[in-house]
């Protein structure tokens, strides 16, 4: 009896040496070049200028191996005196939801499987506007605006004081200094935890490989905004920063049929945020929550 | 030098003994190890497509972020710290016969942790960037970030569940007398420990303004009450089929004085939870809103209510069998209380808490998440595997502590030295 | 010396009062800012009027018009007002203002502005409307109000919004 239990050993053995190597065969050929690179990135922030150069070269090599169209990625920093303020009249939005397209078409959001939205909607009764528990997100009337209702576009608000920056583990979502918070998808683990914190649903999870048609991707992307995404990771509305640090208006602003969006550098006494913040009577979502959003509602009419 | 190599001689013959140990047992022992094997393989397989496709194959969405990995995260959180109900007793109070098991319960609780990260690795959107979390290599957001707080408390605690036993163990082994100064304190540690991991978690959600739901300042007392309760119920039912099948030395009256403790835990867990329903319904706020979700139903959307009212009583139900010690005291009546008991928190814990959190959402939405059969393959492939190093673990642990596995009956068990082969058997 | 003192005295009297002669009046005129506006969205064909309107009698009897122009049904304060209140009477390619100042039709926001004052106001902040283009670096680009509003029926008319998001439930947010 000496020599069973050595063999039922040596079996055993074999067994698990066998199964360590033929799970460590494909996990390492799937190891290519690219996954090492990936797997080794370093934190955007940490980069210097020329880690940065090659890394934009690496990824627009890589989309248009992907992709089929060639991409320009950008890297511009924020504007010096800049602080993005964003003005929303809610007497005028009539709820046709151009700005939620437009920003999917702007900035490479999945269109289904899953659909991603950055833009949401809501319609409240006329009379009521902090709770938000009777609102319709899903109106799809034939014509509006409908009587006796109105629409509040939300999206992210862009905070002074982001509970979202507050509680990523890893750093990947930041304030920039001109008041974008910006998330570095390349970075970010994909727990969640910063949608679980945001109070205005400002955030969305890429539940898997963003599915774009070929011929709808918008090649001009920055680095933390539109840039194709991957699964699993968080994005958001970055306030079309590629368009904004370039001095060109939103997606959003641009499309909206009424004029309800506006959009300015809330340091420049001129500019039109910081007119609406003066003369109109503005509010901010939630602000009992003191998260300082940028993101100024108001009324006119 | 001819110290160290002889320790480590020393420690190499003895792995290879518990290797033994573990791969040696009776047919009971192998079905098992293998019956949860195979359910570890279907919860891996099931895995698969959601590290390939996405975490598109669960049914969390946009809504309903966290499901239940994380609420079996929160639970098993909950059931690592309870090995302090087993600590205290021992070592602060020398309660004799908790001080037989009071190792075992340490690699419970070890087991347990290891579970929780599994949980959360499982639900992570991208595991293989996990070295992001790590300070020094990655950029970890310490002090701001809580879940940065739990990775390090829930590790540290791990590595504490796993020294102190491990170094008892291998004492008991050697027959010499472990080292007070070492040990002693790093064991006073645990206790302020344990209690530090489960709130931590608790603050996770606490600090969140974002979800009405999570933001009362009870829920960390609650957290720690439910913990205390749920906890030695396993260890109670776990160290009974212990009991029945190997040579440890449990004495009814340790069980007797862990479900005294537990009582009082659920006295404050159900009292805890008066005071949340009291504060919501009296005060009548919009905050009610997920409350009534768990336990009315919202807008027609009612899925939760039924688990809900089920566990609350049978919370209510085992607070009840515990808190006479006629039914405390006879084991029938007390191993039913603890199956209870288990269940209820479970519910209380994981979806009825997780879930209503994000119910109704910062804009009004409800979705009513419910688990698809992946994520709960998944969920059973990571209990199997946490049941699976408990067993392992003990499997070594329980004849050395028993004294029946020890270098002095190595000793005498073994051949006369013959080649260098047979020498390091 | 009394003879020089005096003409100075003279001349810088009459230098002065040149000076105020030609500022004060200007203060009191509103200084016009000059807004650049894309065209204004004509139908084809349709001006300059005058190419039918030079050689038309002038009938400045209200009423309903059945010969041309019958597409336009006026919604914009007709019970106060009709065609030639606002479109000049005697020159149709000039609109007119309530001082009688005749402008062109890429000013037609001065008529506007003249009875929505507020609105006015907001525009020329760059707060009313529709913006596109660029925000900063003095590209900024204004729309005429008839850009987006049909001036004889001003109101904005309900479309049909775009279709809302999938539900989470909706086989196409799954996979």
């Amino acid at each position: 009896m000496q020599d069973k239990p050595y063999t039922r050993r040596e079996f055993i053995r074999h067994l698990s040496l066998a199964a360590l190597t033929g799970l460590s065969i494909p996990l390492l050929s799937s190891c290519g070049k690219e996954q090492v690179e990936d797997f080794l990135q370093k934190h955007f922030l940490e980069m210097t200028r020329q880690e940065k150069e090659a890394l934009i070269t690496r990824l627009e090599e890589r989309y248009l191996k992907k992709y089929g169209r060639r991409f320009k990625v950008s890297t511009q920093e924020a504007i010096p005196d800049t602080l993005w303020g964003y003005g929303l009249d809610l007497s005028r939005c009539i709820g046709c939801r151009r700005c939620v397209y437009a920003c999917v078409e702007e900035n490479n959001s999945s269109r289904r499987n899953p659909q991603s939205q950055w833009i949401r909607v809501i319609r409240l009764k006329k009379g009521s506007l902090i709770n938000l528990e009777d609102s319709e997100h899903y109106y799809n009337p034939e014509q509006v605006p409908e009587k006796g209702f109105l629409y509040i576009p939300v999206q992210c608000q862009h905070c002074e004081e982001p509970p979202c920056v507050k509680v990523c583990p890893v750093h990947a979502t930041w304030k920039e200094p001109d008041g974008l918070v910006v998330v570095d998808y390349n970075w970010c683990i994909g727990c969640r935890y910063c949608i679980a914190a945001c109070p205005y649903r400002g955030r969305t999870f890429n539940w898997a490989e963003p599915s774009v048609p070929s011929d709808k991707w918008n090649t001009s992307v920055h680095y933390l905004g539109n840039r194709p995404r991957m699964r699993n990771i968080v994005d958001k509305c970055t306030f079309c920063i590629q368009r904004v640090r370039m001095g060109r208006y939103p997606a959003c602003v641009e499309v909206c049929p009424t004029g309800s969006r506006k959009f300015g550098n809330l340091l420049d006494p001129q500019s039109e945020i910081r007119y609406v913040i003066e003369n109109k009577r503005t509010f901010r979502l939630k602000e009992d929550l003191r998260t300082e959003p940028k993101f100024y509602y108001f009324f006119e009419a | 030098m001819q110290a160290f190599r002889e320790t480590v001689r020393e420690t190499w013959r003895f792995y290879r003994k518990t290797l033994a140990l573990v791969f040696t047992g009776t047919k009971e022992y192998y079905l098992w190890c293998l019956l949860l094997l195979c359910i570890m393989l279907i919860g891996f397989l099931c895995y698969l497509p959601q590290f390939q496709t996405g975490l598109i194959t669960t049914n969390m969405k946009d809504q309903v972020v966290w499901g239940l990995y994380i609420s079996n995260f929160t639970f098993l959180v909950g059931v690592a710290a309870a090995a302090v109900l087993l600590v205290v007793p021992a070592y602060i109070y020398q309660f004799g016969p908790i001080k037989e098991i009071v190792v075992l319960g340490e690699l419970f609780a070890a087991s347990s942790i290891m579970m929780a990260l599994l949980f959360v690795m499982a639900d992570l959107g991208r595991v293989d960037r996990f070295w992001h979390m790590f300070p020094g290599i990655g950029t970890m957001n310490f002090p701001s970030s809580l879940l940065a707080w739990d990775v390090i408390v829930l590790n540290i605690y791990l590595m504490l569940n796993l020294v102190i036993p491990v170094y008892l163990l291998v004492k008991t082994y050697y027959g010499k007398e472990p080292n007070k100064k070492f040990i002693v304190p790093l064991i006073l540690f645990s206790i302020p420990m344990a209690v530090g991991i489960h709130t931590v978690t608790a603050f996770l959600y606490n600090g969140l303004p974002a979800r009405p739901f999570w933001n009362a300042s009870i829920l960390a007392p609650r957290f720690l009450a439910s913990a205390f309760c749920s906890g030695p119920a396993i260890i109670i039912i776990a160290f009974q089929i212990l009991r029945e099948y190997t040579f440890i030395k449990l004495e009814d009256r340790a069980l007797f004085k862990i479900a005294e403790l537990m009582a009082y835990a659920m006295f404050l867990n159900l009292f805890f939870l008066m005071s949340e329903m009291f504060k919501e319904y009296y005060s009548n706020t919009i905050y009610i809103a997920s409350l009534k979700y768990l336990y009315e139903g919202l807008h027609g959307h009612n899925a939760l209510v039924p688990w809900i009212w089920v566990g609350t009583l049978m919370n209510l139900i085992a607070f009840i069998l515990f808190l006479f010690p006629v039914a405390r005291e006879r084991l029938s009546t007390l191993n039913i209380g603890c199956i209870l008991i288990i269940a209820g928190v479970w519910i209380e814990k994981g979806p009825g808490l997780v879930i209503p959190g994000f119910v109704p959402d910062p804009l009004g939405e409800i979705y009513e998440y419910i688990p698809n059969f992946r994520e709960l393959f998944i969920s059973f492939g990571i209990w199997a595997t946490g049941f699976l190093i408990f067993t392992l673990l003990m499997k070594v642990a329980i004849p050395i502590a028993s004294g029946e596995f020890s270098h002095a009956k190595y000793m005498e068990e073994r051949p006369p030295s013959g080649s260098k082969k047979q020498a390091l058997l | 010396m009394k003879r020089a003192g005096e003409m100075n005295r003279i001349i810088y009297a009459v230098i002065t009062w040149y000076i105020l002669g030609t500022l004060l009046p200007a203060s009191a005129r509103e200084i016009r800012e000059e807004f650049p506006v894309p065209p204004p969205p004509f139908t084809e064909g349709i001006f300059p009027c005058s190419g039918c309107h030079a050689s038309m009698e002038v009938n400045q009897k209200k009423r309903e018009l059945k010969d041309e122009h019958t597409n336009i049904k006026l919604h914009h304060a007709e019970t106060m007002r009709w065609c030639l209140d606002c479109h000049n009477p005697a020159n149709r390619d000039k609109l007119r203002l309530y001082n009688g100042e005749l402008i062109d039709f890429n000013k037609s926001y001065m008529l506007c502005g003249e009875c929505h004052g507020n609105v006015f106001r907001d525009w020329k902040a760059g707060i009313h409307g529709k913006r596109h283009g660029y925000f900063a670096g003095g590209k900024r680009t204004y729309l005429l109000c008839v850009h987006c509003h049909d001036s004889h029926s001003p109101r904005p008319k309900p479309i049909k919004p775009e279709p809302p998001p999938y539900t989470p439930k909706d086989k196409r947010n799954a996979r």
